[in-house]
């Protein structure tokens, strides 16, 4: 009899791992990162691989890092309402673009998907081996970064974005921190 | 009035599965006719009420019924009228109201097409069918209720964008049909395990609802596929996305179940196993449901989720499952069988033919709740994404398709490798020159994968061609099922074909293009003779137009649009597609760039990607045949004679 007894008791580990799953919340991760200092990184930009980028450029400005890259699904998803969240509320939001290597030609898949979808970002940073990914802690794409005028992480979002979580969450961290002194 | 009329009969409906559920099986221990006999009416007034309940909701949403909380978040009065209708499945109350009418349908169709079916058995197979839906209309009443009244509202918020299509109108319903559909033959399994006794007359009552599920399922995901292709806007047509993968997994373990019902009722063996199938395919098609209702994972195709109702659906499962799984390791062990067979046999490769599909199965659960593994292991979240699916699907997919050749070939109990070749030998010379030969024709390079692909397409083509030819029949007098194996195969080669040489052969170029200018790709030369501003009855849009010639003879003038849709305000790109059997040609609009009218266009050439969904088509098509075997009726026609005999003897006694 014991050998007909293996589905059910596969089935009962997956029952559990299923609630534990109903508990989680499949787009926050708390981040060892919160409250310290961005990690420091210098990287090319998209459309201007001479010039570098670091954090240290965005400080006194409360600022967003949006990881996204263009073999990402949910990234277009979460494209829209990044590109409302920046036409209305004025947020700085840096693009991380992370490990784009879809094509031979590198780069070139993370242009045509901004051609496609638009291009809301102030500036972006390419991280094509993702070493600064790793640094920020970066899980999986899309991930968001909130970051003070002293250059501090104060909130990170993992996954795509929502108009909710914006209203609810971003906004008003962000006017928050934005009346904080740099 | 109406809605609450609507909610009125969805509780009755609610008490009606209760007896259901209960009286008849009730009727079943204690040989009860009459309690038994209460199964049939039960069913038809189930579907009554369901049906009333279903076309109050659907009324609410033609009348525009925005005191209705549901309609006042899923439609709008500017909706054209089809889409009001769509949207009533447009979002989760309405979607799960739809299942618990298709599933008062099924149970419907059940009641009334088995009549060959011995009294006790379609009881307990019409009770269980009933328990099922007591589950779904409480979830629907207690947690997900769509006629709940909100104070009168101006207008609503409108259908989804994405959903305002033609093939998301139907492809819900066709793949909700599938995933219940699989309840029926879940139910046969419950009700043979009740009974303890499962004999080859189950396997054949449970073949044709088998098929039927199967192909709607087949039909539906291919829709999803096709709504994705033209309607996401980048011209991708699987994305191993959670949504998706919980309607592939049913399938494979459904593909599993016809093979293994075959086994079952021709030398009644495997009956633990088949059984084990049957509740496996239901319960992936709930499993399913929960991970697309409950907002434990997260896709680009949840559209409406909520981790509360995740809890119901979850408490559902561990009932519906666990007490499923729970009789089968007290009843399974009875279900040994003594027949034998050799190594090399037709069981042995419908063995093979299982094991691969259930791997497949597995190997697609793991990678769609990898992410939720490591996050429960605190490890982090990490997802898999499509390189991990090609890597273990693309080799499985060989190894099946290899099995597929010799498997419809072999015979029963007993056959030899020596006879085979010198059978296989045939297919499998065409099934090269094929596979070399076609790309030489159309293909601009020579590529490995693309031969490989065509090899095992070719090759499960043929060896179906050859095992027909081997019946020596005429194609008119061909028995359904032969019919029905012979499509499925090769539509499933067809389908192999396409997934090959669209992925192999697939051209994409994102351009910048002033008015009048052009560009050529994949011979073709498409001139964007640009954008004009256009007016939808709930959106405005910039429509393009381009014009595409080969050898300055005219092929096609396609018009791509980017929409603005006025409630939701949402950017949608609706791409031009020119279809054809060969290749479809592809131009969506990207961004205007700079003041000359310029605008960046993503054109792609997809050769053979129609053949994708035309062999789900196919193998829809094989699955109808083999469900209406003429055996069947014969059968039950055989039944009904007999006692027709009886009861006139009963008369004359």
């Amino acid at each position: 009899m014991s050998r007909y007894l293996i589905p059910l008791v596969v089935f009962l580990a997956l029952v559990v791992l299923l609630w534990k799953g109903l508990s989680l919340n499949p787009r926050e991760i708390p981040s060892p990162l919160v409250g310290k200092p961005a990690p420091a990184f210098s990287l090319p930009q998209l459309y201007k691989e001479d010039e570098k980028i670091s954090p240290e450029d965005m400080k006194g400005k409360v600022w967003v890092l949006n990881v996204w890259a263009s073999w990402c699904v949910s990234c277009r998803a979460e494209h829209k309402v990044v590109t409302n969240f920046v036409k209305k509320d004025g947020v700085d939001v840096l693009g991380l673009n992370y490990k784009d290597y879809g094509t031979e030609e590198y780069g070139d898949a993370a242009k045509r998907w901004l051609v496609q979808f638009g291009n809301p970002y102030s500036k972006i940073a390419v991280d094509a081996d993702g070493r600064t990914g790793i640094n920020w802690g970066v899980y999986g794409v899309p991930e968001s970064f909130v970051v003070d005028k002293k250059g501090i992480i104060r909130y990170k979002f993992t996954g795509p974005l929502n108009q909710k979580n914006i209203d609810e969450k971003l906004v008003p961290l962000i006017t928050q921190l934005r009346a904080e002194e740099g | 009035m109406i809605p609450e009329l609507g909610q009125m009969s969805l509780i009755i409906a609610l008490a009606i599965s209760v007896m259901l559920g209960l009286i008849p099986l009730y009727g079943t221990f204690r040989g009860n006719s009459s309690y038994m006999a209460f199964a049939r009416p039960a069913s038809y007034a189930q579907w009554v009420f369901m049906a009333f309940s279903f076309g109050c909701l659907v009324y609410a949403f033609v009348t525009d019924d925005f005191s209705v909380r549901y309609v006042a978040t899923t439609s709008n009065s500017a909706l054209p009228l089809l889409f009001k209708v769509s949207a009533v499945w447009g979002a989760h109350e309405g979607s799960l109201l739809l299942w618990g009418f298709i599933l008062s349908t099924w149970t419907l169709a059940v009641a009334l097409f088995s009549r060959s079916i011995p009294a006790v058995m379609l009881s307990r197979v019409l009770s269980v069918l009933g328990l099922i839906a007591v589950g779904f209309f409480l979830f629907l009443l207690i947690t997900s209720n769509p006629f709940d009244r909100i104070p009168m509202q101006a207008d609503g918020r409108d259908l989804n964008p994405l959903l305002q299509d033609v093939g998301l109108a139907i492809h819900p319903p066709m793949l909700y049909m599938g995933y219940v559909g699989f309840s029926v033959a879940y139910a046969f399994a419950v009700a043979a395990m009740i009974g303890g006794k499962l004999d080859v007359a189950w396997a054949r009552w449970a073949r044709p609802w088998t098929n039927i599920a199967w192909v709607f399922l087949t039909i539906g995901i291919a829709l999803g596929s096709w709504w994705a292709y033209y309607e996401l806007g980048w011209g991708g047509w699987w994305f191993w996305d959670p949504v998706e993968n919980a309607s592939l997994m049913p399938w494979l373990v459904g593909t599993a179940l016809m093979h293994s019902l075959v086994i079952t009722e021709k030398r009644g063996m495997f009956k633990a196993w088949t059984v084990l199938l049957a509740v496996g395919a239901f319960s992936l098609s709930l499993l399913g449901t929960f991970l697309v209702r409950s907002g434990v994972l997260t896709s680009v195709h949840s559209f409406a989720s909520d981790p509360e109702r995740g809890l119901f659906i979850l408490v559902f499962l561990l009932l519906v499952i666990g007490i499923s799984l729970v009789l089968f390791s007290i009843r399974a062990p009875k279900f040994a069988s003594n027949a034998t067979f050799e190594l090399v046999s037709r069981e042995s490769g419908l063995l093979a033919n299982n094991i691969i599909l259930v791997v497949m199965a597995c190997a697609v659960l793991l990678g769609t709740l990898f992410p939720l593994i490591t996050d429960a292991l605190a490890i982090g979240k990490i997802s898999v994404g499509p390189p991990y699916f090609n890597f273990i699907m693309v080799p499985l997919g060989v190894v099946l398709a290899i099995v597929m050749g010799f498997g419809l070939l072999m015979r029963w109990k007993k056959d030899s490798f020596s006879r085979l070749w010198g059978i296989v030998w045939l297919p499998l010379i065409f099934a090269l020159v094929a596979a070399i030969i076609l790309p030489l024709v159309f293909a601009p390079e020579f590529s490995g994968l693309s031969l490989m692909g065509l090899l095992i397409s070719s090759w499960i083509a043929f060896t179906a061609l050859m095992w027909v030819i081997k019946q020596k029949r005429s194609p008119f007098k061909l028995s359904g099922t032969s019919w029905g194996a012979l499509l499925g195969h090769i539509g499933l080669a067809v389908s192999f074909t396409g997934i090959t040489l669209v992925s192999v052969y697939n051209v994409e170029k994102d351009v910048r293009l002033a008015p009048n200018e052009s560009y050529e790709l994949g011979g073709y030369q498409f001139t964007f003779l640009g954008v004009k501003d256009s007016q939808g009855p709930n959106y405005t849009a910039y429509r393009g137009t381009i014009d595409i010639t080969r050898d300055k003879a005219s092929v096609a003038v396609l018009n791509p649009e980017k929409r603005t849709y006025r409630i939701q305000t949402m950017p949608m790109t609706e791409a031009g597609i020119d279809a054809g059997i060969f290749r479809d040609l592809f131009v969506a609009l990207g961004e205007p760039l700079g003041s000359n009218g310029a605008w960046s266009l993503r054109v792609q050439y997809k050769p053979f990607v129609r053949w994708v969904w035309l062999g789900a088509i196919l193998m829809g098509l094989g699955g109808l045949f083999a469900a209406f075997d003429k055996r069947y009726r014969r059968l039950s026609k055989k039944a009904q004679t007999t006692s027709q005999k009886t009861s006139n003897k009963e008369v004359y006694a």
